[in-house]
């Protein structure tokens, strides 16, 4: 049990990216951040973040290290409570959230350094994602009721489903814990859509991968985006990843956005580049 | 067999430890009824405190091993279900005369009265992590154990009585003193046997077991895994723990008044610190989430020490002899690796072999 | 409420409370280094209490009856002798027990650790039989007259001893080598080795002065509450423990703060409240404490980083 088998090759089709129709209809933003800041102790880790991204946008938030990117997303999933300004979800303000409310909102997150439930199995970790869709209670569980055999069926079916997005299905019965990297990493993303999300934030989703790897990634995230009718907003270092799907993509430096645009706005912005290559010495 | 071998690995080991509940069961009620000496005096006094042990370290491994939390305290919510239960029983003597109905009215009330000071208990503690967790368990416990030292509890026909710290009770002809403070519960009759233990340990089997393979329990598992990662899809961590500290304190409570019922008196020092230490001495050897463990080690670790009576002398010194050499070898990285080494020439071996 | 009453209660409180700070220490510093709750610690009191017990009876005979010599040289060597066989013993046990486990749970080392206290506790009951044996106060019985307040040698001796330990504790950690290397293995193992700090002997001193810490703590609580047998170290042990909880896990001056708060708090519940309820008392202050300030009054609260 203890060795992952290899790879099959193609055990499930994969769902046909069908474009959602609603798709250009609604054009307020899904998430509008304004405002936004907090401080740790006297240090602004991040000061007057504004940022909107549309429903089914690919947004992407780069910077250097230590610019404050993941602190964002601590502050959008209410990890931390901000210091100053609004978090606005589909128009609804996230002030009194606390991270379980802001999920049932509809944001999910993976994180950065990856917080699977290892001692799980992977189906059992879709099924923790699928959590708050499975319809019965505690006692229908002690008692194993028809709605506890019912839903966990369903709840199975939905996390095959699921699961099947990066070909994982054949991984359902491993732990989480015993997976290679890359295959947590997406599994973290699989996790995160089974909570039914409008936003899916990612946090560094290429992080070691090889290159094959991060373009079969890249490939996924825009299928996601597209089968799930989904906004996501994406940290990332790789600049092909970010450079290649996102639409919009914010620049973050010692906590403030210091550009915003489309990628080839960003490309050639010199304060980006002053930014992460630093000032071109005077002549 | 192949139907065993393809279960999956939860459900075949909750079906080998009810198993194991059974037979062991089925075993010493034949040797009582046909063998002479039944099972020998020394286990035939242990049978109920076996099997209330057997259940209080079920209860606590839902709270270690399952939720993860330290718990230094649970012999507090014995102490509870004990003293309460077995009042209830004595109370209820003359109104239900049927000695099992009496018992199971008794553990319901002990467990419901243990829950809900296990919710009490719950609301503080599970805010706190870790270390700090565990060593308010360890005060609630001390505390439990010095409240209930000095509770006087009597019953008569005007209806119960209650003083505290000193016995102010004055009880009218045919009245009941049920709790006297230090003195603890003296039991008229012993109402709890072997049969009622061994049904308790499966009804604790029965809810621990389907709970934990349920949506409820892949949540208290997904709290103790990762706190962060489970309230970033929507599962609320403190829910989660409260519902394993709290089930596990009423499963607790009952075994306390199944222990209750089959003493002739205990006091309330019986439930102290080191009993906590004694539960979770089994919890830990028997393996952290393993419930058929969790069975072996309480039921083989209270018979052991009386099994021994004869060295008197050494067989505590003995037991922590061996308690420390178990967990040396049971951590020991160079023994693992050994034993994951010769596992998977086995499985290589098989595999050839087809 | 007479001042002279309250007054003697609180420098009881006090006494009792620079026990508990002592044994605290030990305590404190080992969960600082180690990660580790050693409930073993309470049982190295008891063993200290017996090695004094024994090498002062043993002196005692020598010398001529109550001339100064014959209170003084026993208590002084019995002492020493308890700080030793404590030091061995602490490291011992460290090396034998805990030290397998560094890479081990922290609930494997825990039981473990109950192990050994289960252990010390059973061999010192074949050893020396469960008769509790009397022990005579290191410094005598007799106590100094202050105006009213009658203050007996031990009181002050232990207040003074809790004092000066503190004091040096506190230097030896801030400004010798081996205690900064100490603070450093504390704050991270991995760093300080690769700073060339040897961890494992770093540990194995942290024992070494926490036992030997014990030693000096069983001697002045068996002053004080002379009746000896082998299960004595459990009680101040979890008060102790308790006490460094309270003032915060792993700060120096918390268990310090710890330890007298809790003594003081146990003997003023004692007097005012009810003895009854003296523990409980004092467990419900440690929550309430915790509730209000969850990493206790002087601990830092370390937050995961996300």
């Amino acid at each position: 049990m203890s060795r992952i088998p290899k790879e099959p090759t193609k055990l499930v089709t994969v769902p046909s990216p069908n474009k959602i129709p609603e798709r250009d209809i609604d054009k307020s933003p899904i998430l509008e951040c304004q405002h936004l800041g907090i401080d740790f102790g006297g240090l602004s880790a991040v000061k007057d973040f504004n940022m909107a991204i549309g429903r089914t946008e690919i947004a992407g938030l780069i910077g250097p290290n230590g610019a404050g990117k993941t602190t964002v997303f601590n502050l959008l999933t209410k990890v931390y409570q901000p210091t100053r300004g609004t978090i606005l979800l589909d128009g609804v303000d996230t002030h009194n959230m606390n991270t379980v409310q802001v999920n049932k909102a509809g944001i999910a997150r993976t994180f950065q350094n990856i917080r699977l439930f290892n001692n799980l199995t992977v189906e059992d970790n879709v099924k923790l994602g699928l959590h708050n869709h499975i319809g019965y209670g505690m006692w229908s569980g002690i008692f194993r009721l028809p709605s506890y055999w019912r839903e966990e069926k369903v709840a199975h079916e939905r996390a095959m489903e699921l699961l099947s997005i990066f070909d994982m299905g054949y991984l359902a019965k491993y732990k989480a814990g015993s997976l290679p990297y890359g295959a947590q990493r997406k599994l973290e993303i699989v996790r995160a859509l089974a909570t039914n999300p409008s936003l899916l934030l990612l946090d560094e989703p290429a992080a070691g991968m090889n290159p094959s790897e991060t373009a079969e990634l890249m490939e996924n995230i825009v299928k996601i985006r597209d089968t799930f009718g989904i906004a996501i907003l994406l940290i990332e270092h790789d600049m092909s990843l970010v450079m290649g799907i996102c639409e919009g993509i914010a620049v973050l430096n010692f906590g403030q956005i210091i550009a915003k645009g489309t990628p080839d706005e960003i490309k050639n912005d010199p304060v980006v580049i002053e930014a992460y290559l630093g000032k071109k010495k005077e002549a | 067999m192949n139907r065993i071998l393809h279960m999956k690995k939860s459900t075949r080991s909750s079906l080998f430890t009810y198993t194991l509940v059974i037979v062991a069961y089925v075993v010493i009620q034949l040797l009582r009824a046909f063998r002479e000496g039944g099972v020998g005096s020394v286990l035939e006094g242990q049978l109920v405190p076996i099997c209330a042990y057997v259940t209080m370290a079920l209860a606590l491994n839902l709270v270690v091993g399952v939720s993860g939390e330290l718990s230094l305290g649970h012999a507090g919510f014995m102490s509870i279900g004990a003293f309460a239960g077995c009042s209830v029983a004595a109370a209820l003597q003359n109104t239900v005369t049927l000695d099992p109905l009496r018992l199971a009215l008794s553990m319901v009330l002990g467990a419901v009265i243990a829950g809900f000071f296990g919710f009490l208990i719950g609301v503080p503690v599970l805010r706190l992590n870790g270390d700090y967790l565990a060593i308010v368990t360890l005060a609630f416990g001390e505390i439990i154990k010095s409240l209930v030292t000095n509770i006087y509890l009597g019953v008569d026909a005007d209806g119960p009585q209650f003083s505290f710290l000193s016995n102010n009770n004055q009880l009218g002809e045919g009245g009941i003193e049920l709790i006297r403070g230090p003195v603890g519960v003296t039991n008229s009759e012993r109402i709890a046997t072997f049969t009622a233990g061994f049904v308790l340990v499966l009804v604790a089997l029965f809810i621990i077991f389907n709970l934990v393979n349920s949506r409820t329990g892949r949540a208290i598992m997904a709290a103790r895994d990762n706190r962060i990662a489970a309230e970033s899809v929507g599962i609320s961590v403190t829910k989660y723990k409260m519902i394993a500290f709290v089930t596990s304190a009423a499963l607790a409570g009952a075994a306390g008044t199944l222990y209750g019922c089959g003493q002739v008196t205990f006091t309330a020092t019986k439930f102290d610190f080191n009993t906590s230490i004694l539960i979770l001495v089994f919890v830990v050897l028997g393996g952290l989430g393993n419930m058929w463990g969790s069975v072996i080690a309480a039921a083989a670790l209270t018979i052991l020490p009386e099994a021994l009576r004869q060295f008197a002398d050494y067989r505590m010194l003995v037991y922590a002899i061996v308690l420390i050499l178990v967990m040396l070898a049971t951590n020991n990285p160079t023994l693992w690796n050994f034993i994951a080494r010769i596992r998977e020439q086995r499985q290589e071996k098989k595999e050839g072999a087809k | 409420m007479d001042i002279t009453i309250i007054l003697d209660y609180l420098i009881r409180g006090l006494s009792l409370g620079s026990v508990y700070a002592i044994i605290a220490l030990g305590y404190t510093m080992v969960y600082g280094i180690a990660k580790m709750l050693n409930f073993a610690h309470g049982d190295v009191i008891m063993v200290g209490g017996y090695i004094c017990f024994f090498a002062m009876s043993g002196l005692s005979g020598n010398f001529e009856e109550g001339s100064m010599a014959a209170t003084v040289v026993p208590a002084v060597a019995g002492t020493l002798a308890a700080m030793v066989v404590c030091t061995i013993l602490g490291v011992v046990i460290e090396r034998l027990a805990y030290k397998p486990l560094r890479q081990a749970s922290s609930l494997a080392v825990l039981i473990t650790a109950i192990g050994v206290s289960y252990f010390l506790q059973n061999a010192a009951l074949l050893l020396w039989s469960s008769n509790p044996k009397v022990f005579t106060p290191v410094t005598g019985r007799g106590s100094l007259q202050v105006g009213p307040l009658s203050v007996s040698y031990v009181t002050l001796l232990t207040i003074a001893a809790c004092i000066i330990i503190m004091l040096a504790l506190t230097a030896f950690t801030s400004k010798t080598k081996m205690g900064k290397a100490m603070r450093a293995v504390s704050e991270d193992k991995g760093a300080a080795q690769l700073m060339g700090i040897n961890v494992n002997a770093t540990i194995s001193l942290t024992f070494a002065i926490g036992s030997a810490l014990a030693a000096i703590a069983g001697v002045l609580y068996m002053s004080a509450y002379p009746t000896l047998t082998p299960t004595t170290g459990s009680m101040p042990g979890i008060k102790a423990f308790t006490a460094a909880v309270f003032g915060g896990i792993g700060s120096i001056p918390g268990a310090m703060l710890g330890g007298l708060l809790l003594g003081i708090i146990e003997i003023f519940a004692g007097a005012y409240i009810s003895t009854q309820l003296q523990n409980a008392i004092v467990f419900a202050v440690l929550i309430v404490v915790l509730l209000v300030k969850p990493a206790g009054l002087l601990g830092k609260m370390v937050q995961e980083k996300v």
